[in-house]
């Protein structure tokens, strides 16, 4: 049986780059606790001898030629950024 | 009859005729969205702007004497995770609140050429995570057969759109039934097809190895006009497949004398409604009064395919969700300290619940520790599942269930118990492990009134003999007929 604690929930929201209340980290944990208990229902089998699939189609490294192409407008790319400075994507200081 | 009510075949023989024009048919769809779009809610967005525009276009094509393609004027709900360019796409997610996409999804260009009229963009659970559309970062959507309850999900606007006459055919993406549920639920038709036969580029990834988009519509005739138009191989889309495509109306044989149905026992089991058993069963003997076989088979892992999927395709949607950061697209929000409390603040008030759970739950199952415990053994059950389904197509043509093991659920009913609205996918979500393709069709309707979806699975690139069974079984029956009353 998984049993999670608030401190797995803690470290696991860190690495997807989440942030929770204490209310939603004690929600969360008895929610994925009880999931992954459903999920360890995957364990009554033994795949020992078995082949993992991790794609359907027997299709392996799909590469084109190099041709070069026009790219989009830097200014249609822009379009859509939070906060465009002077033609870049600026973002909140990183080195301090 | 008004416009509004006909099929895409049907208006494409009067424009033919010139006994209507393009223009004729998108006001008839608009004014029908103007009656019925605030009980149902079915769009986030609707071009009515460009889809008047792009029916001109067509009229004067018609005028010049231009032959037209098959899906020329027909109005066309797209679901709100295909990017369409210049068009607001959100995949009902606050995080994407104001994205508009700069290209189109490849799926967008070949409806473009079939001239083809966009209606609008519509309403999904967040991220197509959800199995009832109440996931959608904006509103509900509710069912046109009974507005309290669900339209089924995540490609709920698009279902109930075809449902409710708002469109005349819609896309919607299937990750583990996305499409055939709700299509159940709503009383109309809805195809999965098979892995790597409609390019994925610009359908926003939610899991890379199960999504498909596939056509909702209101009879299996429009089904095949739609995959004749979105189906083939694509170099944009590295997964696709480069197998030739068919004319899928060619399938469109009422007929299924010599066919082979094979019917899993592990699909008839307790949790059932008995009405959905009732009408699967009365279907499967209208198959053999018709001339098919019908044998019973066994999907031995069935069983372990909810589980399966939640380890699968939230690992994958974690990793695929990584990009939404407020850098260069969407949503970001105020008030970061530094960047990684940027991406923080951002992604929390970004995303639903829902799917958070999910980024939590794969992130978990990817991390150090976990990975071969929970990752690779869905993998490895993965090709137990697949094996299921290989060995029982020797046996048999086609495999039918039920799509959805209820009637449409109330609104409210399973949201705050995440694990057993994950179980209304039961039945749907093994085809998606296995990558190959299914269509759910009306099969009957419950004492509420309510309609009851019955799925036709397939071998992997044979959706010719789905849209077969499919068409005869509605060529001899009159469930496709029925409308809901709004």
């Amino acid at each position: 049986m998984a049993k999670i604690t608030i401190e797995e929930v803690e470290a696991v929201a860190n690495l997807a780059r989440l942030e929770f209340s204490e209310e939603e980290k004690k929600q969360f944990t008895s929610q994925l606790e009880r999931i992954l208990n459903y999920i360890d229902k995957l364990n009554e089998l033994d795949t020992s001898d078995v082949e993992p699939t991790s794609h359907v189609l027997p299709i392996k490294n799909v590469f084109r030629d190099d041709v070069p192409k026009p790219s989009y407008p830097r200014e249609e790319m822009l379009k859509n950024a939070p906060d465009p400075v002077e033609g870049y994507f600026a973002v909140p200081k990183v080195i301090t | 009859m008004e416009l509004y009510e006909m099929t895409a075949h049907q208006l494409r023989d009067l424009l033919r005729k010139r006994e209507v024009s393009a223009v004729e048919i998108v006001k008839s769809v608009l004014e029908r969205i103007g009656q019925v779009e605030e009980k149902i809610k079915a769009y986030i967005t609707i071009t009515d702007d460009l889809a008047l525009k792009q029916a001109e276009e067509v009229d004067r094509k018609l005028a010049s004497g231009e032959e037209l393609p098959d899906l020329a004027g027909i109005p066309v709900a797209i679901k709100d995770n295909i990017c369409t360019k210049g068009v607001l796409t959100t995949c009902a997610s606050k995080i994407l609140y104001n994205f508009v996409p700069p290209y189109n999804a490849t799926v967008m260009e070949k409806l473009n050429r079939q001239m083809i009229v966009m209606i609008g963009k519509t309403n999904m659970d967040e991220f197509a995570m959800g199995s009832s559309t109440e996931n959608s970062g904006f509103f509900i959507t509710r069912n046109p057969w009974d507005l309290d309850r669900v339209p089924g999900g995540s490609s709920g606007g698009s279902a109930a759109a075809i449902a409710a006459d708002e469109a005349i055919c819609a896309l919607g993406s299937d990750t583990g039934g996305s499409i055939r549920q709700p299509a159940a639920l709503c009383g109309v038709v809805g195809l999965k097809p098979t892995y790597g036969r409609v390019s994925r580029f610009g359908l926003v990834a939610f899991a890379s190895s199960l999504d498909q988009i596939g056509p909702i519509t209101k009879d299996v005739e429009d089904c095949a006009l739609m995959m004749n138009a979105i189906c083939g191989y694509d170099p944009m889309d590295s997964t696709s497949a480069n197998v030739p495509v068919p004319d899928f109306t060619k399938s469109l044989i009422p007929d299924v004398k010599g066919i082979k149905i094979g019917v899993p026992k592990e699909y008839f089991i307790e949790g059932i409604d008995p009405e959905v058993e009732e009408a699967v069963k009365a279907g499967l003997k209208k198959f053999e009064e018709m001339g098919a076989m019908v044998e019973e088979i066994s999907l031995p892992h069935t069983e372990y395919a909810v589980a399966d999927y939640y380890i699968i395709a939230s690992a994958e949607a974690s990793a695929n969700l990584e990009r939404y950061d407020g850098v260069k697209y969407g949503f970001r929000a105020e008030g970061a300290e530094d960047l990684i409390d940027m991406y923080k603040k951002t992604r929390s008030q970004g995303f639903g619940p829902e799917v958070k759970r999910r980024i939590m739950l794969g992130t978990y199952a990817l991390s150090a520790g976990y990975y071969d415990a929970y990752y690779l053994k869905g993998l490895k059950v993965r090709t137990l599942i697949k094996r299921d389904f290989d060995q029982a197509f020797e046996k048999v043509d086609v495999i039918v269930t039920p799509t959805s093991p209820t009637p449409a659920f109330r609104i409210g009913e399973k949201i705050d118990d995440p694990l057993t609205m994950y179980l209304s996918d039961i039945f749907t979500i093994s085809v998606n492990l296995a990558g190959i393709c299914a269509i759910s069709i009306p099969c009957g309707f419950s004492s509420d009134g309510l309609p009851i979806g019955m799925q036709i699975i397939g071998k992997p690139f044979d959706e010719e003999s789905i849209i077969r069974v499919a068409y005869a079984f509605e060529q001899n029956t009159d469930y496709h007929l029925r409308k809901p009353n709004i």
